[in-house]
C-alpha cells in the first residue's frame, strides 16, 4: 500500500524497464526462473549422471567432489536427481496452473459479463468450494483419481480455477463502469469483441500477477503431494519424492532430503518475487 | 437485536453453500471407479454385507434419490462406518478432532506472537534495513513448503538436539503443549509470512491516518497511540485474514500431522486415502468444510462486532 503512495507522488514517471531494473527483487527473481528454466530444458548437460543410475557400490555416500550432493540409498547421484527433477517441478508451475488459469478467465469473464442466473449459481460454487481447505479438496480429487502426476494436475485445475475466475469476475465488473466498455456497446460491437478485445485485456493484470504466485504455490503443492505420495511417484525424480526417500536417513544422511529442499525453496522464491515484482510494476498508476 | 439478526442472515446464506458442498462430496465419491459398494466394505465382503450397503445407500435407486438418502443420513449424523476404524465415522472424527482443534488454535497463536513484534518493527522502521531483513526472512518463509520446515525442524531439534519428543500428542494440556510445539511452530512459521505483509502494511495505513496524526498533535503519549489506535485496528485486519486463511491452516496442519505422527483429522486422512476407506474420507471432508465455514462465520462476527461499518453493510 504505502508502495503506491510513494511512487505516485514522484514527479516524474520513470518507463516500467527502468523500474523494473531498479527492484533488486524483480531481477533475483528472473535470474532464479531463467537459470530453473534452463536446467529443466537441458538437465543432461549439468548432471554428471543418469538419475537413475544405480550403483551398490557406492550407497549413502557423504557430499563429495564425485557426489556434489552424495548418494541415496540405491547409489543414485543425489545432484543429478535433483537437476533432473527440475523438469518435472518447472512443468508443474505450468501445468497445475495454466488449465486453471484459461478456464478460470474465461469463466469469470463471462459470469462478469453477463451476470443474472449463471453468475448466482457461480457465487454458491465459489462459496463451495473455497468451504474446503484448497490441499484437503485436491487429496480427495486424487484419492478419486488414484495418485500420480496427472491426477494430481487435474486435481488442482478442478480446484485452482475458482480462485482466477473469483478475481477476473472482480476485475470485468470494475472495468465495465468505465466509459470504453459503454461505447463500446454504443458503436455495436458483439459481445465476445467487448469481453475478449476490450475489458480483458484491462482487466487481466491482476489474474496475471496472481498466477505468477500461484506458480510458486503449485510447486509447493506439487512437492507436498509428491512427499505424501499422492503426486510423482518414484523413482521419478521429484524434490518432493526426494525429501520423502531421504527422511529415513536424515539423521545419517541429512543431504539427501536438504539439497532437494533448498530447490524448492529457490525456485518458489523466484516465481514470488517475479509477482511481487510485476505487482508493483503492472498496478495502475497516476 | 441487530447482531442475532445478522446471524441468522449469515445461517441462511450457508444453507446454499452447504447444500453444494454435499453435492461435490456426493459426486466425487459417485465418481469411483467400480462398484462403491464394494469399494466401501472391501474386497472381502460378502455378498450380503454388499446388498445390505446397496440398500443403505439406495444404489438402486435413481441418482437424485441416492443423493437425498446421503443428505438426510448426513443430517441425521450418520456418516457411515469407516473400513480402517471398524467404527462409526462420526465418533472417528469426534475422537481425532481435539488433537487438530488444539494444534490449529496453538499454530495461530504462535505465529501471532512471532508476526505481531515482526510487524510493529518492519512498520516503525519502514523502508530502513530492519524493515528489509523482516519482509527477506518471511518471503523466503513463504517460499518454504510446511513438510520440509517440519522435517528440518524435527532433525535437528527433536532427533538431534533432542529439545522436543519426535511425534505424539501426550497426556494432559502441559504435555500436549510440549509435544506439539514443533508442529504448531512449523505451521505458524508459514502463517506467520502471510500475517506478517498484511499486518505491517495495516499498521503504516493506521500511522498515516488522520486520526492517528490528530492523537499525535493532541500530544498523546506514543504508547497509549500504538495501543489503543494502531494495535486495534492493525487486529481487525489480522484476524480476518486469519480467519479468512482458515482453509489454507488446515492444509497445512494436515501435512505438518503426517510429517510429526500427530494422531489427528489431517493424518487420518491421509490414512483413509492410502486405505481407500471411502466412508471416512467422505466423512472427514465434511468435517473440514464445516469447521472452516464455521470460522468464516466467527470470523464474520468478530468483524462486525469489533467495526461497526460492516453491520450495516
Amino acid at each position: 500500500m504505502s508502495d503506491t503512495a510513494v511512487s505516485s507522488s514522484a514527479p516524474s514517471r520513470p518507463s516500467r524497464l527502468q523500474l523494473a531494473l531498479g527492484k533488486p527483487g524483480f531481477l533475483i527473481g528472473c535470474l532464479i526462473i531463467a537459470l530453473s528454466t534452463l536446467l529443466a530444458l537441458m538437465p543432461n548437460v549439468f548432471a554428471p549422471y543418469d538419475p537413475n543410475y544405480i550403483d551398490y557400490l557406492a550407497i549413502r555416500q557423504p557430499p563429495s567432489w564425485a557426489h556434489p550432493f552424495g548418494t541415496d540409498s540405491l547409489g543414485r547421484d543425489s545432484f543429478s536427481r535433483v537437476i533432473h527433477a527440475y523438469r518435472v517441478n518447472m512443468q508443474m508451475a505450468i501445468l497445475a496452473t495454466v488449465f486453471a488459469l484459461v478456464i478460470g478467465v474465461v469463466v469469470g469473464a463471462l459470469v462478469g459479463y453477463y451476470r443474472g442466473i449463471a453468475d448466482m449459481i457461480f457465487g454458491r460454487v465459489v462459496d463451495a468450494i473455497i468451504t474446503f481447505p484448497f490441499l484437503v479438496l485436491v487429496i480427495a480429487v486424487v484419492a478419486v483419481l488414484g495418485p500420480g502426476l496427472i491426477n494430481m494436475y487435474i486435481a488442482i485445475t478442478m480446484v485452482g480455477w475458482v480462485y482466477y475466475a473469483r478475481l477476473m469476475r472482480a476485475e470485468i465488473i470494475a472495468q465495465m463502469g468505465n466509459d470504453y466498455s459503454d461505447a463500446g456497446m454504443v458503436m455495436g460491437y458483439s459481445d465476445r469483441r467487448i469481453i475478449f478485445r476490450h475489458l480483458l485485456p484491462n482487466a487481466i493484470t491482476p489474474v496475471l500477477i496472481y498466477w505468477m504466485t500461484d506458480m510458486a504455490l503449485a510447486i509447493l503443492l506439487g512437492s507436498s503431494l509428491g512427499y505424501l505420495g499422492l503426486g510423482a511417484q518414484p523413482p521419478q525424480a521429484e524434490w518432493g519424492v526426494l525429501i520423502a526417500e531421504g527422511r529415513n536417513f536424515i539423521t545419517t544422511a541429512w543431504w539427501l532430503s536438504l539439497m532437494p529442499g533448498i530447490a524448492i525453496v529457490l525456485t518458489g522464491l523466484g516465481f514470488s518475487l517475479i509477482g511481487d515484482g510485476l505487482a508493483d510494476l503492472l498496478r495502475p498508476r497516476g | 437485536m441487530a447482531t442475532l439478526q445478522y446471524i441468522l442472515k449469515r445461517l441462511t446464506l450457508m444453507i446454499p453453500t452447504f447444500l453444494l458442498v454435499m453435492v461435490i462430496i456426493f459426486l466425487l465419491v459417485r465418481f469411483l471407479p467400480g462398484d462403491p459398494a464394494l469399494a466401501i466394505a472391501g474386497d472381502r465382503a460378502s455378498d450380503a454385507d454388499l446388498a445390505a450397503i446397496r440398500d443403505r445407500l439406495g444404489l438402486n435407486e435413481p441418482a437424485w434419490v441416492q443423493f437425498w438418502l446421503f443428505l438426510t443420513n448426513t443430517v441425521q449424523g450418520d456418516l457411515g462406518t469407516s473400513i480402517l476404524m471398524r467404527t462409526e465415522v462420526l465418533d472417528v472424527v469426534f475422537q481425532r478432532l481435539p488433537t487438530t482443534a488444539f494444534l490449529t488454535v496453538y499454530a495461530v497463536g504462535l505465529s501471532v506472537l512471532i508476526a505481531g513484534p515482526m510487524a510493529f518493527v518492519a512498520a516503525l522502521n519502514r523502508g530502513r534495513w530492519p524493515d528489509t531483513v523482516i519482509r527477506t526472512v518471511f518471503q523466503v518463509g513463504l517460499s518454504m513448503p510446511v513438510f520440509y520446515i517440519g522435517l528440518v525442524l524435527l532433525t535437528f531439534l527433536a532427533a538431534q538436539l533432542r529439545w522436543f519428543p519426535v511425534g505424539g500428542y501426550g497426556e494432559g494440556f502441559v504435555s500436549h503443549l510440549y509435544h506439539l510445539f514443533l508442529p504448531a511452530f512449523t505451521v505458524a512459521l508459514y502463517t506467520s509470512a502471510i500475517i506478517l505483509r498484511n499486518l505491517r502494511s495495516a499498521i503504516i495505513e493506521v500511522l498515516d491516518a488522520e486520526y492517528v496524526q490528530f492523537a499525535r498533535a493532541k500530544g498523546l503519549p506514543n504508547r497509549v497511540i500504538l495501543g489503543r489506535h494502531v494495535l486495534r485496528n492493525a487486529l481487525i485486519s489480522t484476524v480476518t485474514l486469519l480467519g479468512l486463511s482458515i482453509g489454507n491452516l488446515m492444509s497445512g496442519t494436515l501435512v505438518t500431522e503426517t510429517v510429526f505422527a500427530v494422531p489427528g483429522l489431517g493424518r487420518l486422512m491421509l490414512e483413509a486415502i492410502f486405505a481407500r476407506d471411502y466412508p471416512l474420507i467422505q466423512g472427514l471432508t465434511l468435517t473440514f468444510a464445516v469447521l472452516v465455514s464455521l470460522v468464516f462465520l466467527l470470523t464474520d462476527l468478530f468483524q462486525s462486532s469489533l467495526d461497526p461499518r460492516m453491520r450495516l453493510s
